[in-house]
Parts: structure tokens; sequence; C-alpha cells
């Protein structure tokens, strides 16, 4: 188990790498730091100074993989590769273009967007796994033929449209709760209400048929038969025997998630005003800092490789069968 | 027999599968009475609705199935109109019952405990501990050793004939008055099989439970049936006592059942078969459900379909034809003119197969080191010679499958070698061997999976002719593949058609004329027959001997079938655990088996033949794992007759005769003290 | 003669197009392809939804005929540029597209949506809200007349759409009964009893639904701004529908341009598995760890920065807009074929293991062939399954990147950009919702009908779950 899991930490090495190399290539190579000096400063009338002045507080005015200018090993450390892209292995993500410490931002973001990934994970789950159970106990009859087509209804409709007619209806018509904005401790709680609503709700289309379809192939299965031959009842067949095989690709499918929660959700946060990790990338994007974009890139690799190993070693919790070797 | 009402009662018992429209009629008008006690068997092909008149008398039908018609009675009262609460009760109570694949039949994330544990609680209610204390008394009653350990353990953990004795533990739990096994030991090995049955035989005499044993395989009948019902397309079409249906069997599909029997006293000549296959089952009947299949159908059988006719108390038969003079036993088989004759030519091998070894790694650590091997073919030596057929005989997992495709090089051989036509092919590059593969074919078990569904038949007979004389002119190609179509007994007009089009059989012929296409000189047959039913699989077995002797082919014949080898090959090599423990002619090896596992594999096949009963000589325990095989004679473990040399040396072949060799110490030291 | 333009998009739809037509001849001569898509025929829901995505499909194809309009017809298009591309889809509706008011104004309405000064006749000003210039103009008096004008439209529009979809029913029920060797009256009976093969009543009154719903828009499009109008006072509806083109070849192309990669690099790695599946294992694991919507971001950015740097490449705005489009596909192409990949992957592991692939290696068969014979016709129906599946998905995602300014340019048409611009005005009062409303009815009309017919198509292809119906 140890050495399998340290032979996984080591195998993530060369995928970070490579994402690592093809950020790189993305934001430095198509795009040398002049461009994106010209683009910052605007693309009209900018004087080769200025782009110069800007590279420099930022630390892109050294060449990409090889510097002649520097002596010895300084060659290969002096240059924006090593100094922008390999320092992200050590969780040195630098200053965004516009100054501020990345990882301090980082740090302090997270909270607000577990705040709303956590509780949407987990209520949703709960959700969706009793509506699947219940649509599941009356398979085929016409609860479970209009429940799936409801549930085909409720995944048709954008997100988009959960957040802003949810806002609508229950922050501008009723008054129920602010529209956006965050509080830090349980003042929080008024603000997060609806986005977790909306979160769950927007999910269950999706998940609900996603785990219904589990449940049914495990119905059908040989060992069902065996446990209905006991002449144990239905409810205990399907929650003793079926939910217990069904759950297994379930939580092994939440659990790969689990690391990416910390990068929280773009949509909602945006709509919301939720100072975490998703509005932070947003606002990133649309003000162009792409060191902060290359930071989250990097953080967000790091973190599935992360939830793909977990989900490994939670298979060999839940599974029997599976063992690593 | 007493006019107490039997244990359980089916009368005109009629269920439908799929669809309203055109139904499907699984079971059509089924009687039977079990009385306390008795095994009864029901014996019918794959398809011919008995499991689903089973699964109807436990009311677990699939969702798409349902009875339409009948009664069935159980100690006296009605399970149609029982509510699905009583008929909870009564099953898993005093009905049980267990189902043939033991693999998919229990819950992999519950431990055996939980298991047994959940039935048992159903109907003894009471503390974990004593739950705990009956679920060790079933373990112990159905012969799992070291219980304590087993209940905390998973279903993948147990080998398969340790879980069908799983399942029969849940099955007692209830102390069932009828327990109804479906097809038990056809997914098992014969010495397990053995196993099981005298577990069941064991169980019933100290219990005193009836068994409806649901199966296909006459042995087994014979070796544990009472009374045998004989199923035909969803209706039962002879039903007797075990003695009379084995001595006398009435109806003519039994009658043929018994003579498409491969077996030693059949070597040499054809199989009897029956021709077709079992009609489709979504149409009303009016005629003799066999008639197109049956030899002696006259003008009456095509007219009206036959009604039962009592022979006895609980005994009758389904057919028009009873009473009717026929002729002596049936039709024997015609008499080929090739007579088996003991190798006298001194030619050499065709193919000679020297310590060919197939090893795969085992990876394991940090980084990924060989820690070890799976040794499926560990150092064998084979001989096949023109014209003849080597059957490798051995049970599931020693290996015999690999060696087959180690041989045509589907599966790299780790080391040896393989002479044929004086190249060896295991170091042939790539392009030549390509080029051999011509002479080298293989036909597999699994006629479904061994034809790519996407193809038309002609395309795939076609398939090894384009591979190796290339295109070729369109016309030409066709006429070959009708040439090839019609060697096997299939119609022209196959070539056009898809394979799920055709039964079993015809897709296993299809199969076969595949392999024809491009001439070869040697078949690897890996276990051709063991999907099929017997009425089939003598047709099979008669192609391939008729191929043999017109062609002078060379079989490399993979079987676990005793019988069949017994009836096609000239050789015999049992293997075990990858490698051979006892090589010889036919005569030899079956018919003086010197090797213990050779012995008790024989003692464990179950035989038709009640006046040649054997003492079956039960193997303790399964095959271990070929990765980690026990020091010394690998059979040791499992030996009665192991010593302390077995070990710790494994035993080098001793030759016995010039044809045969047997690899054992106590054979070895016979031989000396014979010697001295 | 108009000069065609053919801009990328539409030549991968044109492609696309053939594709599928060959797709089809190729399917109808093998019956495990056949045999499917017969169910879905035979289905109801099929049937119907495949008539509505028929309808998107038809505004979607003719918007990809581009062109300049000939320059001597400038009666009507004295507002149009020289230079600027029209679409089929265009020269079809030139109301919708030409007659665009000042600003915002609600669905059907005669006026502005906000207060401004209007300079009245005599030359003295006055605030309130200003007449449209062409919603409605032909009333005299809109408080009076519109109400009664509104009801005489919707009744033509009606009865029009009745009419034409009576004609149209009665000809596709006149070719079924010739075609079964029926008279007229039993096969108007079989169909309406709902007792033909494949269920042509769903279809006709699909159809019919249709057609009186389009005739009735027409009928108020012709006269009013049926969904009104937005900021910069274009038509709501014709944006809607040249909304369509965009998300059509966001929810195709993508897996298109993606498609042969993930096939072939799938089906090899399972296939020869060893050190060709160690590396194409990596690649995917690597494009799957950075997240998509951050690796699209990247990559859109450093589009618009190479764009504006080299503005000049352009021959103009929606050749431009294209070029983004197309990009955005391969874009998230790359981000999605990963899932397809592995699948195949997956299905080429147990393949190869399969005995018939075994009988050919014992024929001497080549790997290529083995894999063009034996593996790719065996998973061909887990390609249509992921193909159709991702659809809607994708469409949905075009309007989330959208509103993130990383999905098409927002010079374009698209539900996302609606949506996007629309969502600044939810502050207002009152509200200005068609905008909004309108994306989100065409969107959520598309992507239902997508999900219910890959619904059937899945069943129809996999047997695994057809039974536990």
């Amino acid at each position: 188990m140890t050495a399998y899991i340290i032979r996984r930490v080591l195998y993530s090495i060369p995928i970070l790498l490579g994402v690592n190399i093809l950020t790189f290539v993305l934001f430095f190579v198509v795009n040398s730091p002049d461009d994106m000096a010209r683009m910052h400063l605007g693309m009209k009338r900018v004087t080769p100074q200025a782009v110069e002045s800007w590279k420099q507080e930022r630390g892109y005015d050294q060449p990409l993989l090889f510097n002649t200018s520097v002596p010895g090993f300084a060659k290969l450390t002096h240059t924006i590769f090593f100094q922008k892209s390999l320092k992200l292995f050590q969780f040195e993500f630098g200053s965004s273009d516009s100054g501020r410490d990345i990882g301090y931002d980082i740090s302090q973001r997270m909270w607000p967007s577990l705040a709303i990934a956590v509780p949407v994970l987990l209520v949703g789950l709960l959700v969706n796994i009793s509506f699947a159970l219940l649509i599941a106990f009356f398979r085929a009859t016409y609860i479970d033929f209009w429940s799936v087509v409801l549930c085909v209804v409720m995944m048709s409709i954008s997100g988009l449209f959960y957040i802003i007619g949810g806002q609508y209806l229950v922050s501008k018509l009723l008054h129920l709760v602010p529209i956006s904005g965050y509080d830090t401790g349980l003042n929080a709680a008024k603000f997060l209400v609806l986005p977790v609503i909306i979160g769950v709700i927007g999910g269950i289309g999706a998940g609900t048929r996603w785990y219904r379809t589990l449940f049914l192939e495990e119905i059908n299965k040989d060992y069902v038969r065996t446990a209905r031959a006991k002449g144990l009842s239905e409810r205990v067949v399907l929650f003793r025997h079926v939910l217990k095989n069904a759950l297994i690709p379930i939580l092994t499918g939440v659990v790969v998630v689990l690391p990416l929660l910390f990068m929280g959700s773009l949509i909602t946060e945006s709509f919301f005003g939720i100072p975490g990790l998703g509005s932070y990338t947003i606002d990133a994007i649309n003000s162009q800092d792409f060191a902060i974009v290359r930071a989250m890139v990097f953080l967000g690799s790091v973190l599935y490789i992360l939830g793909l190993l977990l989900t490994d070693i939670s298979y060999t919790m839940v599974d029997p069968r599976v063992r690593l070797s | 027999m007493s006019d107490a009402l039997p244990l359980l009662r089916i009368r005109n018992l009629t269920t439908h599968l799929g669809s309203r429209q055109r139904p499907v009629r699984a079971v059509a008008g089924l009687d039977l009475d079990i009385c306390q006690g008795e095994t009864f068997a029901l014996l019918g092909e794959s398809g011919c609705g008995k499991s689903m008149a089973a699964l109807s008398v436990m009311r677990l039908l699939p969702p798409s199935g349902r009875i339409v018609d009948g009664d069935i009675l159980f100690g006296g009262s009605s399970l149609i109109d029982l509510e699905e609460r009583e008929m909870r009760r009564l099953r898993g109570g005093r009905m049980g019952m267990i189902f043939q694949e033991p693999m998919t039949s229990l819950n992999a994330v519950l431990t055996i405990g939980d298991q047994i544990g959940e039935a048992v609680s159903l109907r003894d209610p009471g503390s974990r501990g004593k739950v705990r204390q009956r679920v060790m008394e079933l373990l112990r009653a159905v012969g799992i050793p070291d219980p304590e350990r087993r209940t905390n353990e998973y279903p993948h953990q147990l080998s398969g004939g340790m879980k069908q004795r799983v399942m029969i533990a849940i099955a007692l739990a209830g102390r069932p008055e009828l327990l109804i096994a479906d097809e038990p030991t056809t997914a098992l090995d014969v010495t397990i099989q053995a196993q099981v049955l005298s577990l069941l035989k064991d169980l019933q005499r100290r219990t005193g439970m009836a068994v409806l044993l649901i199966t296909h395989d006459l042995g087994v009948v014979s070796q544990v049936a009472d009374r045998v019902a004989v199923m035909y397309a969803g209706q039962i079409i002879e039903m007797t006592d075990r003695q009379r249906f084995f001595d006398q069997p009435t109806h003519p599909y039994s009658q043929k059942l018994f003579h498409s029997l491969p077996g030693r006293e059949k070597q040499g000549s054809r199989l009897d078969v029956i021709k077709g296959s079992v009609p489709p089952l979504d149409q009303e009947f009016t005629r003799c459900r066999f008639l197109e299949r049956c030899e002696r159908a006259g003008e009456a059988c095509t007219e009206r379909a036959p009604v039962w006719q009592a022979t006895g108390t609980r005994s009758g038969v389904r057919c028009l034809l009873i009473g009717q003079a026929q002729d002596a036993d049936g039709h024997r088989a015609h008499r080929s003119p090739a007579v088996m004759q003991s190798r006298v030519t001194e030619d050499p091998p065709l193919l000679k197969v020297n310590d060919l070894r197939v090893h795969f790694p085992i990876h394991r650590g940090l980084l990924r080191r060989v820690v070890g091997y799976v040794k499926a073919v560990d150092g064998i030596d084979l001989s096949i010679y023109k014209g003849r057929t080597l059957a490798l005989v051995g049970e599931s997992g020693c290996g015999k499958t690999t060696a087959g495709k180690a041989i045509l090089q589907l599966v790299k051989p780790t080391s040896g070698s393989a002479l044929f036509g004086g190249h060896d092919l295991v170091k042939l590059r790539a392009a030549k061997l390509r080029r051999q593969r011509a002479d080298l074919q293989i036909i597999f078990q699994d006629p479904v999976a061994s034809m790519n569904p996407r193809m038309l038949v002609g395309d795939i007979v076609a398939e090894g002719l384009r591979a190796q004389m290339g295109e070729g002119k369109g016309a030409v190609l066709r006429e070959r593949v009708l040439a090839l179509l019609n060697q096997v007994g299939l119609p022209g007009d196959a070539v056009d058609r898809y394979p799920h089009e055709f039964s079993g059989g015809q897709r296993q012929r299809i199969c076969i004329a595949r392999a024809l296409a491009v001439d070869p000189g040697f078949i690897v047959c890996d276990e051709p027959t063991s999907a099929l039913d017997v009425s089939v699989q003598a047709q099979i077995l008669n192609l391939l001997k008729d191929l043999q002797d017109q062609q002078g082919l060379s079989y490399l014949f993979i079987t676990h079938n005793i019988s069949v080898v017994s009836y096609l090959a000239h050789e015999v090599a049992v293997m075990y655990l990858g490698r051979i423990v006892e090589y010889g002619t036919v005569d030899e090896v079956l018919g003086a088996p010197r090797h213990p596992y050779t012995r008790a594999l024989l003692s464990a096949v179950p035989t038709i033949d009640a006046r040649d009963r054997r003492e079956v000589i039960k193997l303790e325990g399964d095959m271990p794992s070929p990765a980690n095989p026990p020091a010394g004679c690998h059979f040791h473990p499992r030996c009665p007759h192991a010593f302390e040399r077995c070990l710790s040396h494994y035993p080098e072949p001793v030759k016995l005769s010039a044809t045969r060799t047997v690899s054992c110490f106590v054979v070895e030291a016979e031989r000396e003290t014979r010697l001295q | 003669m108009p000069q065609f333009v053919v801009l990328w998009t539409d030549a991968l739809i044109l492609l696309l197009v053939v594709l599928a037509l060959g797709f089809a001849r190729y399917a109808a001569g093998r019956p495990h392809l056949r045999g499917p898509w017969r169910r879905v025929v035979r289905s109801r829901v099929g049937m119907g939804t495949l008539v509505v995505l028929g309808f998107y499909l038809v505004v979607g194809l003719l918007d990809s005929v581009h062109f300049y309009p000939p320059a001597s017809d400038d009666d009507i298009s004295g507002q149009s540029a020289p230079g600027e591309v029209m679409s089929l889809f265009d020269s079809l509706v030139p109301e919708l597209r030409m007659r665009r008011e000042t600003t915002y104004s609600a669905p059907l309405a005669t006026h502005l949506y906000a207060k401004e000064t209007i300079e009245l006749g005599d030359g003295t000003a006055t605030r309130g809200f200003a007449r449209l210039k062409f919603g409605g103009a032909h009333l005299t008096d809109p408080a009076v007349e519109k109400t009664g004008d509104l009801i005489r439209l919707s009744l033509s529009g009606l009865l029009k759409g009745v009419a034409f979809s009576l004609v149209v029913g009665n000809l596709i029920l006149m070719f079924l009964a010739v075609r079964a060797g029926n008279s007229f009256g039993t096969q108007a009976k079989h169909v309406l009893s709902g007792r033909t093969e494949v269920p042509w009543r769903v279809v006709l009154s699909t159809l019919g639904l249709m057609f009186v719903l389009i005739f009735w828009s027409a009928e108020l499009a012709s006269k009013y701004h049926l969904l009104g109008t937005d900021k910069v006072g274009e038509d709501v509806f014709y944006q809607s529908l040249k909304s369509i083109r965009t998300g059509l070849v966001i929810g195709t192309l993508t897996t298109l341009v993606m498609l042969p990669v993930a096939v072939l690099l799938g089906i090899m790695a399972g296939y020869f598995r060893g050190w060709v599946d160690d590396v194409i294992q990596y690649v995917y694991t690597t494009l799957n760890s950075i997240p998509g919507v951050l690796l699209i971001a990247a990559a859109i950015l450093m589009l618009q920065i190479y764009m504006s740097n080299h503005e000049n490449e352009f021959n103009s705005l929606v050749e431009r807009a294209d070029l983004r489009l197309l990009f955005l596909c391969i874009i998230l192409g790359i981000t999605s074929w990963t899932g397809l990949c592995r699948l195949l992957r997956g299905e080429a592991l147990k393949l190869r293991e399969m005995e018939y692939v075994q009988a050919a290696t014992a024929f001497g068969v080549g790997h290529l062939r083995i894999i063009v014979r034996h593996i790719l016709p065996n998973v061909l129906h887990i390609v249509l399954i992921a193909v159709v599946l991702d659809f809607s998905g994708l469409v949905l995602a075009e309007a989330v990147l959208s509103y993130v300014n990383i999905g098409v340019d927002p010079t374009m048409d698209s539900w996302g950009n609606m949506i996007n611009s629309a969502r600044l005005e939810m502050a207002r009062e009152p509200v200005v919702w068609w905008s909004l409303a309108a994306a989100m009815l065409f969107m959520f009309t598309l992507v239902l009908c997508a999900n219910l017919f890959s619904d059937v198509v899945r069943d129809a292809f996999d047997p695994r779950l057809r039974d536990s119906r």
C-alpha cells in the first residue's frame, strides 16, 4: 500500500511537469512577454521603455530557457521557465501581475469556496441518492418514467438560469436573503443559503438520473436474486445489498472531486459575490492576470492528481475485491 | 406410493417471458410431484425452460416473466395466490434455492458470515452470538474448513467450490424441506463437482429434505437422482425413476440423448446425433415439439400434439409412438471404416513441443520489480503425429489453454521450442511466422465470442484466405467459401448472413470452416464442445472426426471432458498446475491410470452406467494457485499417497512403456520394486 | 451572382453533413447499426424530438451558407455596408435583420422601453417613450389599435399555419399510402390511430405544431419585434435564431475535430498496450489534470492577444469571429476528448482478448487490418453514443464560457452572449427580461430535445439497460 502510494506520487511528477511545460508554452512561447506587456499597457502607442519596465517589475525580463548573461548554474535558474514555472513545484506562486501575493490570496480565499462547495456536495449527494433509491424502488412504473423525464428536463436547463432565476425570485421578489455578498463567521450563513440550495437543485437532474442507472444495473445482478431467495424483503434487498454495491462507484466518483472543491465554483461565486477561489479565477481571467491563471492551472492539476490517488485508495477501503499492488 | 399429498405438486404450470403479443412460452403445462426426501432431477438442454420452472416455484421470475396458468401446491397450500409477504416467509424458509453461478450469486461487498447470518436471523431471530453460532454450525455442515476465519472473508477470497458451499449454507439456514438446485455444479470442475454432489447427498440424508435438481448432465442425474423428468421445449416428455430411465429410456429424445454421448466404447465409430436444434418457443405448437428432430416420427406425429401417457404411478411419457415396435435399441451408430489403431508408423511427429514454458511476471513494490511468476505452463513436452489427436486434459486453471495458445504463438512462450515442419515456431520471425500460420489453426470454446458479430459469415470464413493468399478474385474466393460451408454441413446462403442468426452448433461449424479455409495440417481445438448441448456436441465431434479421416488433420484437443477424450483422442496428456503428470495412449491412461491425480480425476467423472459405478476418490481442497505452487510435487497437498519425498522434490517423468510416462514417486517406487 | 464565402466552420459543417450522409449509407448496409436506428425511428420520443431538432438543423444549415450580397442589389440594403457577409438565412428574413431600433423595447411593444427626449414636430422637446421605428409602425394609435391588431395577426398566422400543416400532412400521408400500397383512407386511419411502425402520428402532430408556431411568429414578427429588442435595438428574435448556428457548431464540431484523435489513440492504447499505452495514458492524464475552464481560458486569452496583435490578417469581423469559434471548438475538444479516449481504451483492451481477434492473429492478419475490421466496428456504437451525449453538454457549456468572456466572440450571436449581456440589466427596474428569456427558451428546447433524443439513441445502441426499463 505504502509502496503503491509512493509510486503514484512519483508518477504524478512527470504529469505535473507536463502541465508545467504546457502552460509555459501557452503563456510564454505562443505569446512573448512583450505581447503581454503591450496588452496590459494598452495596444497603441506603447514605448519600448514602458514595456521593458513593465516586464522588469514583474520579472519577465529574463530569457525563457537559457540565460547567457549570467555565469554557471544560474544560466538555467535565471530564466522565466525556472522562476515562473518550476517554482510552482515548491508552491511558490509568486505575485500577481498587479503585485499581490498569490499564495496569500489563495490561502484566504479557499475558505469561502469550501463553505459553498462542501455543503453543495454533501446535501446534493444525500438528495440525489434518496431520490434515485425511491425511483429504483418504483422501477418500471409511471413514477419511474415521469421522474426520469423530470430529471431530463431539469438537466436541460442551463445552470445560469437556476442562478439568475433563483436570485430574482428569492432575493429580489421575496427579499428572503441578500442577492450577493459575503461575511465572516456565522453571518455568512445568510449569504450561503441560496447558492447552496441552487447548487443542489442544479445538480439534481443529472445526479439522480445517473444514480438511478447505477441502482438499476445492480438490481439486475445475480446476488440480488440470491438475496430475494433468502426471503428478504424488497426494502432490505435495496438498502443492504443494492445500495452497498452501488455506493462503490458513487463514493469513488465523489472522492475524485473532493480536492477540487478547493477550487470553488466559477459561476456561483461570481454571481453571488463570494470571495472564493472561483471568483478569484474569473477576476484574473477578466483582468488578464496571467500569473494567477498560471498558478490556478498548476493548483488545479495538483488537486486533480490528488483526487485520482484518493480515488484509488478509497476503492481499497470500500471494495473488498480491490487490492493495490 | 402413498396417497398423501406430495411435498410439491405442480399442475399445468405455464410461464411466459417477454412481450404479451409474442410471448416466449418457456414453460408450457408442466406437471410434476416431488415427495419428501427424494431427489427429483429435471433434465434438459439449455433453453428448454427448466430454470424458468424452478424460478416459477420460488416466484422469483425476472421482470419480464409471469405465470399465466397452473397451480403450485407446496405442502398442500397453493403458492400462486399467496401474498408476497407470506411467500417471502416460505422462500429461504421451507424452500431454499441455489444457483448455477456461485461467482456472481454472492454479494461481493458483504462477508460470508453476514450473508449467511442474514438468512439465519430471518428464521431464528436471536442475539448476535446465537446467530454466529448457527452460522458456524452451517459452515461446518457444508464442509468449509476453518469456519471461524472464513466467516470474516469476502466471496472473492473463496474458490468456486467453496462459494457454492456457502450458497448451500445460506439455503440450509431456513432448514428447508425442499432445496431447488439449479445446475449447482455446472460451473465447477469435475473433482469439485464430485465434492459438492456428495455433500448434497449427505445433507439430504441427514435432514431429510427433498431436492429438485436441475441439470443437463446425464452423469449427474445418474449419480444423485431418485426420479427423473426430461424436459424438452417447455414440456416434460418423460418421467420415471432413475433405474428405469437409465435401463430403458422410452421417449425417442431420451434414447437419442444416450446414443449421442461420446464414450470409449464408441471409439472409431460415428456418434448418433439428433439433427437440428430445439425449436424456438415463441410459437404455438400444434404438433409434436420433437417432430423435426425425430427419426421415428410418423404420420400421426404431424397431426396432433402428443398428450401425456401414464406408464405407472408418477411416470409417463409424451409421445405418440409409445407401444409401437421400435428398432432394436434405436439406431446403432454405423461403424466407420477407419478403425482406431495404435501408432504403427514411426514417422517423426508433425509437431514437437519441448520444454515449453509460459511464465507471466508478477510485479510488485515501488519499482514494479518482478517478484515472481505465474507459471501457467511450466515445461511441457508433447508430440503430435499426423492424422492423430492428442488430448490435453485438466481442470480449469491448469494451464492447458495457455499451452495451446503458446504453441500457436498467440501467447509468447517464455522458453522452450515448438518444432513444426522443420522450423521452431518460437524463434520464427514475424513475417515468416505469419506465412507459417496457415498450417496451424485454432477453434475456440465459445462460438459466440470467436466470431466478429459485425462481419458476414462469408467474410469471416474468407478472412484467413484473404490474409494468407491476398485478396484474390471475388468469385474464386466466394466459390471456395461456399465449398467450405458445404463441407461443414451448412447451406450456401449462410454466406450473406450474420453469426447471430445461427445456433451454437452451427456457429461452431462456421468456426471450423474458417479454420479449414487455409488448409491447415494441425488444429488446436480449445474445448470446442463444452459450450454446446450434448445432442449438438455429437454433431461437432462427428464432423471433427470425419475431417481427420478425410484430410489427415492432427488435433491438439484441449478439454476437461473425459468422455470426449475417450471417444476422440489417440493420446492423452494430463495436466496439473502447468505440468504434465501423465502422458500416454488413450487406452493406457484412461484404462489404467497410474498417477494419483489422473485416478482421482477419472473417478470423479460421473458415469451414466450404474453397474460401472466406481468408488469416487475424493480430492480434498482446491487446486493451488499457479503463482505459488506447492514445493515438491505440486499435487502432494491433495494426494492420498504422498510421502516425505513428495514434499521436497518434483518427480521426474518415469517411462512406463514406449508411449507412456508418469511423474510420480509412488509409481517410480512401484516400478523399481517390480524390476527388482 | 452573389459571391460565396466559405468560412472555416462552414466548410467543416459541410464536411460533417457529408460524413453523416456517408455514415447513413454505411449503416444502412449493416444490420447491427440499422437495427438500433430502426428502434430509434420507432420510438415516439425519438421521432418527436427528431422533428424539432430538424427545424433547428435547417436554420443552422441555412445560416451556414455565406456570401457577399451582390453589389447591384441594394434597393433595401442601403444600410448594408459593402463587404458585410450575409448568410442564406439572413437573406430569407431581411425584415428581422434590418429593422433596428435605437435601444431596448419590450416584446411586441410599440414604444421604446426607456424615456428619452423626443423632438416634436414644432421644434420643442419633451421627455417620453418614443414610438419605435418599425415595431407596430403601421398603427396610427397603438393604444387603441394594438390589441386588435395582435389578435388579427395571430389568427391569420395560426390559420396559415394550420392550412400549411394540413397540406404537408396530407402530402406525407399520400406518400405513405403509395409506399404501403394502401388506399389513402386506410393509411390515414392507420396513422391517426397510431398503428404504424414508425410513429407517424407523433411526427405529423409535431410537424403541425412547429408549422403553426412558425407561421404565427412570422406573422407577428413581420410587424412587431416578437421578442423585443436589445440594448442597441437589434431584434432579439433574430438574435435567438442566429444563435442556433453557434450552438449547433459548438455541439457538433467540437466532437468532430477531436473524434479522430480520441478514437485512434484510445484504440491504439488498448490494442497495443505496453509503452504505446503508457505514452497515450500520460498524454491524456496530463491534459485531463488541467481544469478544463482554465485551459480554455488560457488558450482563449492567448488567442485574443494573438488576434489583437495581428488584426490586419483578418478580412472581416465575421471571419475573425468565425476563427475564434473554430478555435473554441478545438480547445473544447482538447479538454473533452479524454473521456471518450479512456472509454475506447478500456473497450479495446477487452476486445483484443476476444477470441475472434485471436483467430485473426492466428491467420496472420496484420494489426492495422485487425483494428479496422475487428476493433473499430465493435466500438462504433460507443463513439456514436458519446457524440450524441456530448452535444447537449457542449451547448450548455457555451453559455457558461461566454459568461466568463472566454466563449465565442462578443460580436457573434450566441445564447451565451445574450445571457451575458442581459444579466447586467437584471438590476433595472422594471426588469429587462426578454433577452434572457428568449435565450433560455431557445437553448432549453434544443438541449431538452437533444437529451431526450440521446436517451433514445443510447437505449437503442446499448442493450445493457434496455431490459431493466
